[in-house]
Parts: C-alpha cells; sequence; structure tokens
C-alpha cells in the first residue's frame, strides 16, 4: 500500500497548492495612517520582512481565529516576508487584539517594552479601537492606545484575512516607500 | 435518608418564583440550601452553571437521571452562603469568581484566593450593591507549593509564544516530568455579566455573541433561546432549521482546526495545512451564505438575521460532498502515521471519574466516557427531528479527544444533509413582545453546553443575564491530565482539550 502522506504529496506536485493568487491590494487608508508614523531609515532596517509577534489583551479570540487564518496555506502570510514570531525580542510589529483588559494591561506594556525599536504597534478589531462592544466595562481600559501608542488600526469584528493581509501589505509597502 | 429523590421533588420545598421558563426557579432558604449541599454530595445532579446577583448566589442544576433542569437561588443579604465546592470541585473557581465579582462568601470553602481578581480593577467586587474601593496594589498569587528533591518551577505565560489566549500556567517539574500544573486564569476578564445588566436586547446580544468568539454562534444562541423563552416568544420553525445549520457549521469549522493544531504540536504539520484548507472552505461558505465568515450576530433573539436562498443550498451541498472527501483522506492519514499515533496515544489522560465528578462535557467529557449532549437532553429544536449519535470514548487520552472529533465532523455533515434536505419553508424571524420574564438556555457548543440565563424587565431590557463556558469545568481537569506528562507535551494536552480563555474570564 502507498503511505496516505506519500498520495497527498503526489497529488500537490502535479495540482499545485491551495494559496490564493489575486493578492489583495494594499489598504490605501492604512498607507496613509502610517506615512505619518515611519521614517526614511525604516526601509534600510526591514527591507522587505516584518516579524510580528501577536498579543491578545482580552479579546473573545474570534481575532485570533482570522489570524491564525491568514497563516493557512490559502492566504500563506510568510510569501510575503511577513511571519509571526514567539517573543517581542525578535518582532517589529505588535499585532494587539482585544480593549485591553485591566488584567492584560501590565503584560500589553511589558512586551511592548520588550520590543526593540524600531517598533509599530497594529490594533486589530473593532474593540482595540475603543472597546467596541465592552466600551464602559469595568474591567477594561477601552482600546490599545490606552497602553502603547498605535500605528494602524485594522477594523472590522473580527477583520477579515484579506483585510489584514492588504493592512499588512500596506504597512509592508510604506516601510519600503518611505 | 433522602434516598433516591429526583430533583424537582426535592427543591418543591422551596418557593418557586414566577415567570421563569422553560425550567423552574426556587428560592431555599438557609435550611433548605444546606440540604443540597448535602444532597449534592451523594445525588447524582450535575451542575451546570453557579453566579450571583448582588445579595442572591444562583445554581443551575439538571438531575442526569430523569432529565430534569431547575434553579436554586438562596438569597444571602449577608452577603455569605454555604458552599457547594467540596461536593463539586468543578463549582470551586465558580464560587471564588462569584466572591471576585459580588462578594458573596463561600462559607467552608478552602481556597479563597482570588480567582478573577487581580487587584487590577478601579473597583473591588465591582458587581457587589456597594463596590469596594480598588487594590492598593496588584494582587500577588500563592501558587500551591511542590516540594522535593530537584523540583524546579517553569512559568509560562500569560503571554504566550503562539496565537493564543492569555493565561499564566506554573509548572512544577522533576527533570521532564510535570509534577504539578497550577493554571492562574482572569487576565481576558472583560466584565460581561457587568455588561449585559440594563441593556437593549440588541446590546446585549451582541456582547453574548462574543463571550468567546469561537463558540459565537452558540452563545448566540443560548442567548437568543433564553430571551425568546423569557418573553414567551415562539419562533418560526424555519428559524430553529437555520440555527442547527448555522451550529453544526461553527461545530465543523472549530473541529477540523483543531485537529489540526494538536496534530501540529505533535510536529505534523502538514495535518495544519489540510484542515486550515479545509476550514478556510467552510468560513467562505459562511460568508457567501450568511455574510460572515464566524457567523456573528447571524442568530438573534426572535430567529436569525439572514436567510438561506435556493441556491445557497445547493451551493453548500456541492461543497460539502468534496468537503467529505477530503476530510476523510485527511483521516486515513491521521489513522495510518504510527509517528503520530505515538505522540497522541496514552498522553494527557483525563480520569474518567475526574470527568463526571467535574461535570465536564463536549471533546473532553465524551473522549473519557461522559456521553451527555444537550442537543439530545434536554434538547432542543430541530434536532429532536433528526438523526444524531453521540460518539463516546473510553481512553480519555489526546487520541480519544482527537477521535471524538472526527466523529462529530462526520456526524454534523450528516446533521447538515438532513437540515438542507428537509427545512421548512416560511418566516425566519418573528418580533419580541416587551413583557417581563426570566429565562434559561442550555446550548451544545462545538466545546460543551453553553447555559445562558437572563431576567428581563418590563419594557423588553435585559435586566441581568449570565453566560456559562463549558470551559469552567474542563481547564481544571487539564490540570490533572497533564499530571506525569513531559513538558513538551503539554502544548499537544492543551490543544486537545482548547479549552476558552475569554469564555470562562468572562
Amino acid at each position: 500500500m502507498i503511505p496516505p502522506i506519500s498520495k497527498i504529496l503526489f497529488k500537490h506536485l502535479t495540482r499545485g497548492p491551495h494559496t490564493l493568487r489575486n493578492v489583495p491590494a494594499p489598504d490605501p487608508d492604512g498607507i496613509e495612517e502610517l506615512a505619518r508614523a515611519l521614517g526614511e531609515r525604516v526601509r534600510e532596517r526591514l527591507g522587505r520582512s516584518l516579524s510580528i509577534r501577536e498579543v491578545d489583551a482580552g479579546s473573545c479570540n474570534g481575532c485570533e481565529l482570522e489570524i491564525h487564518a491568514v497563516n493557512n496555506p490559502v492566504y500563506d502570510l510568510e510569501r510575503f516576508g511577513i511571519r509571526f514570531v514567539a517573543s517581542p525580542r525578535h518582532a517589529d510589529v505588535l499585532l494587539v487584539t482585544g480593549p485591553v483588559a485591566c488584567n492584560m494591561a501590565e503584560a500589553l506594556k511589558r512586551t511592548y517594552d520588550a520590543t526593540p525599536a524600531p517598533k509599530w504597534v497594529v490594533a486589530m478589531g473593532e474593540c482595540a479601537l475603543d472597546g467596541g462592544c465592552f466600551k464602559g466595562s469595568y474591567a477594561v481600559l477601552g482600546g490599545v492606545h490606552e497602553v502603547v501608542p498605535v500605528d494602524l488600526h485594522i477594523p472590522g469584528c473580527p477583520p477579515s484575512p484579506r483585510q489584514i493581509l492588504s493592512s499588512l501589505l500596506a504597512l509592508l509597502d510604506t516601510a519600503a516607500a518611505k | 435518608m433522602m434516598g433516591n429523590v429526583s430533583l424537582l421533588d426535592f427543591l418543591s420545598s422551596g418557593h418557586p418564583v414566577e415567570g421563569h421558563r422553560p425550567w423552574p426557579r426556587f428560592r431555599l432558604d438557609i435550611r433548605a440550601w444546606r440540604a443540597l449541599v448535602g444532597q449534592l454530595a451523594t445525588s447524582e445532579w450535575s451542575v451546570i452553571s453557579l453566579w450571583g446577583e448582588p445579595e442572591e448566589i444562583h445554581v443551575a442544576l439538571r438531575d442526569d437521571e430523569s432529565g430534569q433542569i431547575a434553579i436554586a437561588s438562596h438569597p444571602c443579604p449577608e452577603r455569605w452562603y454555604v458552599s457547594l465546592g467540596r461536593a463539586r470541585p468543578g463549582v470551586i473557581r465558580l464560587e471564588r469568581a462569584a466572591f471576585d465579582l459580588w462578594g458573596l462568601a463561600p462559607m467552608g470553602l478552602e481556597d479563597r484566593r482570588p480567582w478573577l481578581d487581580h487587584g487590577r480593577w478601579p473597583s473591588r467586587k465591582p458587581l457587589a450593591s456597594q463596590p469596594q474601593p480598588a487594590a492598593e496594589r496588584p494582587l500577588t498569587y500563592d501558587f500551591l507549593a511542590a516540594e522535593g528533591e530537584g523540583l524546579h518551577q517553569i512559568p509560562v505565560g500569560p503571554v504566550h509564544a503562539g496565537v493564543i489566549e492569555p493565561g499564566h500556567f506554573r509548572f512544577h517539574c522533576q527533570g521532564e516530568a510535570v509534577v504539578r500544573l497550577e493554571q492562574r486564569l482572569g487576565y481576558v476578564h472583560k466584565g460581561i455579566d457587568g455588561l449585559l445588566t440594563e441593556r437593549s436586547v440588541e446590546d446585549a446580544a451582541r456582547v453574548a455573541a462574543r463571550v468567546s468568539g469561537d463558540a459565537t454562534v452558540a452563545y448566540s444562541l443560548a442567548f437568543a433561546r433564553a430571551v425568546e423563552a423569557a418573553l414567551g416568544c415562539e419562533v418560526p420553525p424555519r428559524a430553529h432549521w437555520l440555527r442547527a445549520l448555522m451550529a453544526e457549521m461553527e461545530r465543523i469549522a472549530n473541529h477540523v482546526f483543531d485537529i489540526g493544531a494538536v496534530c501540529n504540536d505533535a510536529a505534523f504539520a502538514i495535518m495544519l495545512s489540510h484542515m486550515g484548507v479545509l476550514r478556510e472552505k467552510i468560513l467562505r461558505a459562511n460568508d457567501a451564505l450568511f455574510g460572515h465568515r464566524l457567523l456573528m450576530d447571524r442568530v438573534v433573539p426572535g430567529g436569525c438575521a439572514r436567510d438561506l436562498s435556493e441556491e445557497g443550498a445547493e451551493a453548500l451541498k456541492h461543497l460539502l460532498h468534496g468537503f467529505t472527501k477530503d476530510f476523510e483522506r485527511a483521516f486515513k492519514l491521521y489513522d495510518n502515521t504510527p509517528s503520530l499515533s505515538d505522540r497522541t496515544q496514552g498522553t494527557g489522560i483525563a480520569n474518567g471519574s475526574l470527568v463526571h465528578r467535574f461535570g465536564a462535557g463536549g471533546f473532553v467529557g465524551r473522549a473519557s466516557g461522559r456521553g451527555h449532549d444537550s442537543r439530545k437532553a434536554p434538547g432542543y429544536q430541530p434536532y429532536d427531528m433528526l438523526d444524531l449519535s453521540i460518539p463516546v470514548y473510553a481512553e480519555g487520552d489526546v487520541n480519544a479527544r482527537l477521535m471524538v472529533r472526527f466523529d462529530e465532523v462526520r456526524e454534523s455533515l450528516g446533521l447538515i444533509t438532513q437540515i438542507l434536505s428537509d427545512m421548512p419553508q416560511g418566516a425566519f424571524r418573528a418580533p419580541l413582545p416587551s413583557l417581563a420574564g426570566e429565562g434559561l438556555a442550555v446550548v451544545e457548543s462545538f466545546r460543551g453546553e453553553v447555559m445562558v440565563w437572563v431576567r428581563m424587565d418590563e419594557s423588553g431590557r435585559v435586566a441581568r443575564a449570565h453566560a456559562h463556558d463549558p470551559s469552567w469545568f474542563q481547564w481544571p481537569l487539564l490540570e490533572a491530565a497533564i499530571e506525569g506528562n513531559i513538558v513538551a507535551d503539554f502544548p499537544l494536552c492543551n490543544k486537545s482539550f482548547n479549552c476558552s480563555y475569554s469564555g470562562a474570564d468572562l
């Protein structure tokens, strides 16, 4: 019997990968927002590569599901040189989700402090902007900007993988073009 | 003394609360409450959830033998009550949480460490009638000690290495082996109970849909059913079927992703890729059919936000045909890879008697011999008209939890086929009346039983509500299951449990 893994590998050799071909265009709003935040030396330092550390600061885990999706073979974020890393010390970008629960504020601040400069903070999801539907609760601070400076916001609840991809590409393009 | 008394017979000594539907709620005095604590030690009743109000404690119970469900409430103007934790260890964290939120003290409970309160809120006991001033500095947490030669600690979190939710794990290890794991959660506490106080139904439904994002359909459904029960609102038949369709799509999407992620944690990344593609197919179908990839806010009180078109149903049938083929191919891959089985079999065994004592449900319960499923008991529409079987395994290891998921995906695919062929035509949403009342609903999420309780005021607003996540009773079992395993197998075990941080932190 041919083991199933050999069959699968062979199938993909002949039929090609699942990966999405028409790449979404970088989000123009995102570029503008970022243009203010980024300086010239960024391109020299980053080139076309970006390492992201994700921080869940109180999200409902919906955003995390879509972040996993941009890493699946269909969207395959890594082909753009963008990848998720395990430590803030390896990161250029913090991707922060959630309304910032009071219980996570210090962890978020410390993660930010552990990230080497130059660094950017991308707030992801409605509640990361201003608390969203959790706004007004005693247990949330109401937005990532309450704790760390935010460079770019990705709207949506949760943002779709296309939105995430186009926003991150905007980040990359701005960093490369400036 | 009591013999085999049924739950309703037992609670009938209390005072029935009017307008609580579909199951009764009884107010117990101190004597009856004490008797309840005694009875819980010997009876077969499961605790569904425990929560508070400023001067009352509630516990939702199910008599597993007769299937009866009821809420026992105990007024505690002095803000203390006799703890249920000794009889039902799964309740201990709930009691600690109720103390943090409402200031209701569980008398007789040994473990009085704060659970959700990290000393970082602007006030302590924030939901009590008179909240207390904020803590002067963040609270430290006394982890249980483990002593002995060569023992060392590994602290992990709250920010983890992967893209997962935050929580702290404290391992005590002897070389490679885990001697004790202790969890400290509460980092993503957002104050759901507070947000569900004095809210319009629409606002409250949005919050309820975001208690745990991966189970958003289940939470929306539980909230909707609780509101509809409180208001006595009849939902059009088609809405029940649409809801079941969405719930099964959610179950499939989560299960396939879990299967992939567990295998990935056993260094078998190809499975994650395949399952990622399968999951993406489901999410895109969700988006095309109902306008949201995760189906957030698509189940609403009164029915559904969107109908399914004829063409949509046809497209879904076509999609599922190919999906089933790919899924079975992936199952073969799992089943025929000995190096993978070597990691999953015999790893992270959740003991069956503990699973019963904690009342754990979902794949954690069903992999260790506890076959409870709310779609069967108490059951709700349209599952009473569908052919559904519940997979149960006895081994309790990572492999068994995966096998439950494989079987449940097949069941859900079958259910969707039945739903698409038998779904009645007609309206999919009914208007809500403005009435006062209380309602309770239990719904089976992919993870286990979700419960929502609501109290509506005369103007049709949500006066109070509580949402319960199945993870409350599964998290503690992970602590037990990891004991004696090597640290390197923790991600594997953790992912096979896949407990919700957000759902249990509220």
